[in-house]
Order: structure tokens, then C-alpha cells, then sequence
């Protein structure tokens, strides 16, 4: 019996992985679910609007690279990170402007607005392609590891190593600095409040004086950020490739409606529930039984509730039960 | 107005022309996971189209031209229609493609056979694909995964490695090679700790490599592309999870090579090339209109491509119904041998009543009625260099 090995195994392939997916899906559920709450429509542009900001970041990256600027241990890629927020925000800003203000003015019902972001989502699409083309760019530089298996072993003479990546251990910083940030907006500012008014009640929230057209846009200013945060950390994390973010857009959603969409909260609790129920359900748990249980106990099989082909279906599963029994979410969000 | 006129005038004229030329649908999936490949894949088709129009056309003075259409690799559905497109606006007379194997397989049963369009694939590797019906219309300048199963796992074996894990791309490519290596590997005596698989293009690659860990094993194979292989390559080494792989054929690659060489020295694989000098010659004849001609498939595709044109030539017909008899002459001997950037003279042969034994970049010589023998070479990473080691 050996505990500790079996909590190492458990915390490199199950646990530090799934941390930071999680943050990743959570910063994106965030995303969705503020259009969602405070627009009313589920954005699909979302998954292909990360893949614009972490383009336009790249670009900064590759840029201050040539300039010879490095960020010691840390990648480039953080410094040059607003740049692609304010290049993003601008061009989500001129989207809404030339699409969206427009359905908004006619009142237009949400699944229309749901198929504009559609078309929105194709054009972003293209555009990245178009700009950076469509293979896989690896943009992270500094320190690779915070402590490699290797290291890991040398330094406390265990069986199992245990790596933690600088990205793993930097999405979960920069999410929680993110995730404060918006809490501390929605909930103490004034442009918050109000943003939190016009999502609860359009029409009183006019009758109080509050500019829709303003609420709107720092809507769409707070979306790209978090999506472009989001992006870059994932990037940061794998490595950046167009389609891969036009695929992150299913389990960004499946969060958002586990947690209840509209519910800030919700978004990062989803996020969290679907990366670690894909990690924890499909994992074969031999090695961590073979470490924890008693000599000679050690099971025969791989001991894999599923298998990996079904990591999908785990999250669709989650997402089917909730919606059965309990349509708002696991925190009150909407349910339309 | 005035100009529309004018457009559909010399629209017109151009249909007039026609009549001199005759074209070929390129259908690859120029978006989707194989993006990064389709480029070069096309470019060698048309490189071998332009040389055959350069050097007078087919069938004396038919002028071929290519036409492009977007398989997505991936999507039937979206396959099937591109290929409607081109046999039924485009009017082309054979399909250089499709590349993927599912997408293939689609095509060739919704269009190229109720149509009576000659396909020949450059990268379609699925065993499935050698029993298709096909009515003859069917060939790929690829070898079968049948036969790469084969050839990896002696090579894994030649190793001394008796325990591996795989882990396969999710589609008709990925599970043919899978279980065609699984399947030769216990032949041979290995074994086989976990044959799982992983989704193309996925976020995240944790809980598949976790699982893969888990089963253990001297060396982990990556049946996939190299996109998201690469990603799963990295995550099991940052775990600690494996430190040699096994690269099929969708792996190998310069970019494998960029984002990884120094971290899996001593990690090997193999891919369909031969030593020959037509694909030296190709090569360069490729550095020289401009594209990377090294990159996977894309000398299958040149020569997927000019076994068209010379099946036309030696029937002396654009018609599938007639020429995809031709095909396996043009392509095995006997006859005069062709090589890459030879294609005036082989269809000069032709004209004159002669037999040609094409041999063009990849040393075709079609077994099955229908695909590539293939011949593979064996690769390793060297001090962060991909290396070639040998050829099988």
C-alpha cells in the first residue's frame, strides 16, 4: 500500500490536468453566458472569436519577439495580451455595429439572432485562416515547467512524477484574477449594475435612464476580453490551430448550460464539472488502485469506467441529465 | 450591365473551347484536419497536369485543366456534394481524390460510381477501401494500412519492444491501421497493453493519455495526424507518461520534426516513400514551381494524376467507362519506364501504339487491381533530425 504514489499518479494525469482544462472551459462559459444574459442569444461566434484574439496576440508575440522583448520564465505572449484584447474588442464592437444592432433594433426573435452569429462565426472563421493560415503554431516561450516528472522524482525519490506545466499553473492564475475582476465589476461598479439591471429587466432598466446602447457595448468589451484571455491560455496551454477552437465551442456550451446560463457562477462551475467529468470518468484507474490498494489486490483490469471515445458523450450525458431535471442549470440561470 | 454581357460572352466562347479540353476534379480537403497537407497535395497534381498540357495535351491537342473541390476530410455529406459539383456543373472526366478514407469511400459510392467517374486517390490508406465495390472505377496510388500494420510492427519488433499502447485517430484510417497492427503485432508475438482511441482536432488530450498510461507499455504508437498527435505526443511526455513513440505514416512530417525533435530522440516510424529516383527527381521539380513536395502524399497525388491522364492517352478516350481499363497498364509493366517530369514521353509512347510501365514518384506498381504495393521508409529522430534508416 502506497499512498502517496497513488495520490501523485491521481494528481498528474487526473487532477492538474483537469484544473486547467477546467479553467479554460470556464473562462469561455463565461464568455457565452454574459451574451447570453445580458444580449439574450447564444453567441456561436464565441469558439471563433477566442481564435481571432489569440491570432491578433500571436501576431503581438511575434512582434515583441522581434523586438527582443522576453518575459523571463513567463511567456511573451502575457504581455502582449491587451493588445489582442483591444484589437479583439474593437472588432467585436464593429461587428455589433454592422450585424447585430441592426436584428436588435427590430426586435428580432433569439434564434435569429442564435443563426446571425452563425453566419458571424464563419466569417471570423475565414478570417483567421485567411490571416495566420491553418497549421498548428506553438507561440509559448519562457520556463516549460514549474516541476517536470522528472525533476519531480529526482527531488522526492517517489515511484511516479508529477509535472506542472508553467501554462497549467498560469491559466489558473490568470482565470482567478480574470474571474475576480468580473465579479468585482458585475457587482460593485455602476456600469456593472446597470449591466446586471438591463439583463434582469430590459424595459425598467430603460425606464431608469440606463443607455442600452452602452451596456451593450461594454458587453461585447468584458465578451472579448474573456474570449480572448480564454483563447490565449488554451493556445498557451496545447498550441494554437483554427479548427481546434470551432471544436472548443461544444463543451464551451455544455458548461454554460450545466452551470445555468445567464449565471456567471454557473458558467465556471459548469466549466469545471465537464472538464473533470471527461478526465475522471474515461480514466483508467489501475495504476492509482494498484498504489492505494494492499499488496497482491492490484486489479487485473484497467479499471476505465469508459472508454476515451466516449469523453464526449460523458459531457453531453451531464448535459442531457440537466436539462431533464433541472433546465436552469445547477445555479439558477435561464432557462430559454 | 455592360460588363456582365461581356462576361457571359467570353463564358461562352470558353464553352466553345471546351471542346479541345478536358477536366479533372482535385478533391482534397482543403479545409478541415488535413488542411495543412492538401496544398502540397494539390499542387502535385497540377504540377502534373500543367506538365501535360505544356507538352501539347493528351489525345493530340486535348488541353487538361484541374478543378478544385474542398472534401473536408471529415464531412461525407459535404464531400459528396463538392464531387456532385465537379461531375455535374464542372463536367470533369476523372477525380484526383478524394484524400481521406471515409470521405473517399463516400464519394465513390454516391458519385463516382452511379455517375461512371473514374477516381484514383492519392491518400486514402483505409484496408476497407481494397474489397470496395467500385465497379472499376476505383484505384489509389496509397498503399493499404493492411500492409503498414505489417511493416510497423516488425519494425517495432526489430527493436527488441515487446509492449505497446496505441492510440488511433477515430475514423476509418486510424481503426484500419489500429487493428491491421494490433492485429500483425500478437501475430509476431507482442502484445498490445490498450488499442484506444483518441477524437481528430479535439481541446484536450488528458484523459486519453492518462488512460493510455495507465495500460503502460515500452512505447506508445500514434495513429493519427499530426496535428493533434503532436499534442498527445507532448502531453505524455510532459507526464512522464511514455518517452518513445511509434509515427505511422499521417505523423511523419517536417512539423512533427519542428515542434518536438530534440524531446523524442530514439522514437521512430515509417511512411510510405521510395528510395527510387523518380522521387529525388520529383523533389526537386517541386522546389522548383515553388511548393514542398517532401510533404505527405503530395508525390501520390502527381502520380495519382498522371495515371489519369496517361489511362486516357493509351484508351484514347476521356471517358471513364473506357480508359479505367487502361489504368493498371499505364501503371505496371510491362513497357517503358516513366518517370516524374517524363510524362511528354510516356504519352508519346502511347500515341504510338506503345506500352508504358509508369513508374513516376512513388514507384507504382498497383497489386489488388486497385492500390499502391507500397514500400516504406523506416525513419528515427537523431539529435532532433528526423532521419531515414532504411527502406522496407
Amino acid at each position: 500500500m502506497d499512498l502517496g504514489n497513488a495520490l501523485v499518479v491521481f494528481l498528474n494525469f487526473v487532477f492538474v490536468p483537469g484544473l486547467a482544462y477546467g479553467a479554460q472551459l470556464a473562462l469561455g462559459a463565461l464568455g457565452v453566458t454574459l451574451v447570453f444574459g445580458v444580449l439574450r442569444f447564444s453567441n456561436f461566434a464565441h469558439g471563433d472569436t477566442m481564435a481571432f484574439g489569440t491570432m491578433v496576440t500571436i501576431f503581438a508575440t511575434w512582434w515583441l519577439q522581434g523586438m527582443g522583448v522576453s518575459f523571463g520564465p513567463l511567456p511573451t505572449a502575457l504581455i502582449a495580451l491587451p493588445f489582442g484584447i483591444a484589437v479583439t474588442a474593437a472588432v467585436v464592437l464593429a461587428t455589433d455595429r454592422g450585424v447585430y444592432r441592426f436584428y436588435r433594433r427590430v426586435r428580432a426573435a433569439p434564434v435569429i439572432f442564435l443563426i446571425v452569429s452563425a453566419g458571424v462565426m464563419f466569417v471570423m472563421n475565414a478570417l483567421v485562416r485567411f490571416f495566420i493560415g491553418v497549421e498548428d503554431i506553438a507561440f509559448a516561450d519562457g520556463g516549460r515547467f514549474v516541476v517536470s516528472a522528472r525533476e519531480w522524482r529526482e527531488l522526492t525519490g517517489m515511484q511516479e512524477g508529477l509535472a506542472i506545466r508553467t501554462t497549467q499553473a498560469l491559466t489558473l492564475g490568470v482565470a482567478i484574477v480574470a474571474v475576480a475582476l468580473l465579479f468585482w465589476f458585475l457587482n460593485r461598479t455602476r456600469t456593472g449594475k446597470s449591466m446586471r439591471a438591463y439583463a434582469d429587466n430590459e424595459d425598467l432598466a430603460l425606464l431608469s435612464g440606463i443607455n442600452p446602447e452602452r451596456v451593450v457595448a461594454v458587453t461585447w468589451i468584458i465578451t472579448a476580453a474573456l474570449a480572448t484571455t480564454a483563447g490565449v491560455l488554451y493556445g498557451l496551454d496545447k498550441s494554437f490551430k483554427a479548427f481546434t477552437y470551432f471544436q472548443l465551442l461544444l463543451p464551451i456550451f455544455a458548461a454554460a448550460v450545466v452551470g445555468g446560463l445567464g449565471n456567471p457562477l454557473g458558467a465556471i462551475a459548469g466549466g469545471f464539472v465537464i472538464a473533470f467529468s471527461e478526465v475522471a470518468v474515461t480514466y483508467a484507474w489501475r495504476r492509482v488502485a494498484a498504489y492505494a490498494l494492499p499488496e497482491g489486490w492490484a486489479p487485473e483490469g484497467l479499471m476505465q469506467l469508459l472508454s476515451t471515445d466516449y469523453k464526449f458523450a460523458v459531457s453531453f450525458a451531464i448535459l442531457i441529465v440537466v436539462l431533464l431535471f433541472k433546465p436552469t442549470g445547477l445555479f439558477k440561470g435561464k432557462s430559454t | 450591365m455592360k460588363k456582365l454581357l461581356l462576361a457571359s460572352a467570353a463564358m461562352a466562347l470558353a464553352g466553345a473551347a471546351s471542346a479541345q479540353e478536358v477536366k479533372i476534379g482535385v478533391l482534397l480537403g482543403f479545409t478541415g484536419p488535413l488542411e495543412a497537407l492538401a496544398p502540397n497535395m494539390a499542387a502535385g497534381a497540377e504540377l502534373a497536369i500543367a506538365e501535360v498540357t505544356a507538352a501539347g495535351g493528351i489525345l493530340g491537342g486535348t488541353k487538361v485543366t484541374a478543378v478544385r473541390g474542398d472534401s473536408t476530410c471529415v464531412d461525407a455529406a459535404a464531400a459528396t456534394t463538392a464531387a456532385e459539383r465537379l461531375v455535374t456543373s464542372d463536367r470533369v472526366a476523372a477525380i484526383m481524390g478524394a484524400d481521406c478514407s471515409g470521405v473517399t469511400r463516400a464519394v465513390l459510392q454516391n458519385v463516382a460510381r452511379p455517375n461512371g467517374i473514374l477516381m484514383i486517390s492519392p491518400s486514402a490508406t483505409s484496408p476497407a477501401l481494397t474489397t470496395e465495390e467500385s465497379d472499376g472505377l476505383f484505384f489509389r496510388t496509397s498503399p493499404s494500412d493492411a500492409r503498414q500494420g505489417v511493416v510497423m510492427a516488425e519494425i517495432i519488433k526489430s527493436r527488441g519492444l515487446d509492449t505497446v499502447a496505441v492510440t488511433y485517430v477515430n475514423n476509418d484510417y486510424g481503426k484500419g491501421l489500429a487493428d491491421s497492427f494490433q492485429a500483425a503485432f500478437e501475430a509476431v508475438g507482442g502484445k498490445v497493453t490498450l488499442n484506444a482511441a483518441h477524437e481528430d482536432q479535439k481541446a484536450d488530450y488528458s484523459a486519453e493519455v492518462g488512460a493510455l498510461a495507465a495500460a503502460g507499455g515500452q512505447a506508445l504508437v500514434v495513429a493519427g495526424y499530426v496535428g493533434s498527435g503532436t499534442n498527445i505526443v507532448r502531453n505524455a511526455l510532459d507526464t512522464g507518461a511514455f518517452d518513445l513513440f511509434v509515427f505511422p505514416d499521417g505523423m511523419v512530417s517536417q512539423e512533427l520534426e519542428d515542434r518536438l525533435g530534440p524531446d523524442i530522440n530514439g522514437s521512430f516510424g515509417q511512411n510510405p516513400a521510395s528510395a527510387g529516383e523518380g522521387a529525388a527527381k520529383y523533389h526537386e521539380m517541386a522546389k522548383a514551381a515553388g511548393y514542398d513536395g517532401t510533404s505527405p502524399f503530395s508525390a501520390e497525388a502527381y502520380d495519382a494524376a498522371a495515371l489519369i491522364m496517361f489511362a486516357m492517352q493509351a484508351a484514347n478516350s476521356t471517358d471513364a467507362k473506357v480508359f479505367k481499363d487502361k489504368v493498371l497498364d499505364v501503371a505496371n509493366a510491362p513497357g517503358e519506364k516513366i518517370l516524374p517530369g517524363e510524362l511528354a514521353r510516356g504519352l508519346e509512347i502511347l500515341k504510338a501504339g506503345g506500352e508504358i510501365d509508369y513508374q513516376g514518384a512513388t514507384d507504382v506498381e498497383l497489386v489488388n487491381g486497385r492500390e499502391a504495393a507500397g514500400s516504406y521508409r523506416e525513419i528515427e529522430f537523431r539529435d532532433g533530425k528526423l532521419v531515414v534508416v532504411g527502406y522496407r
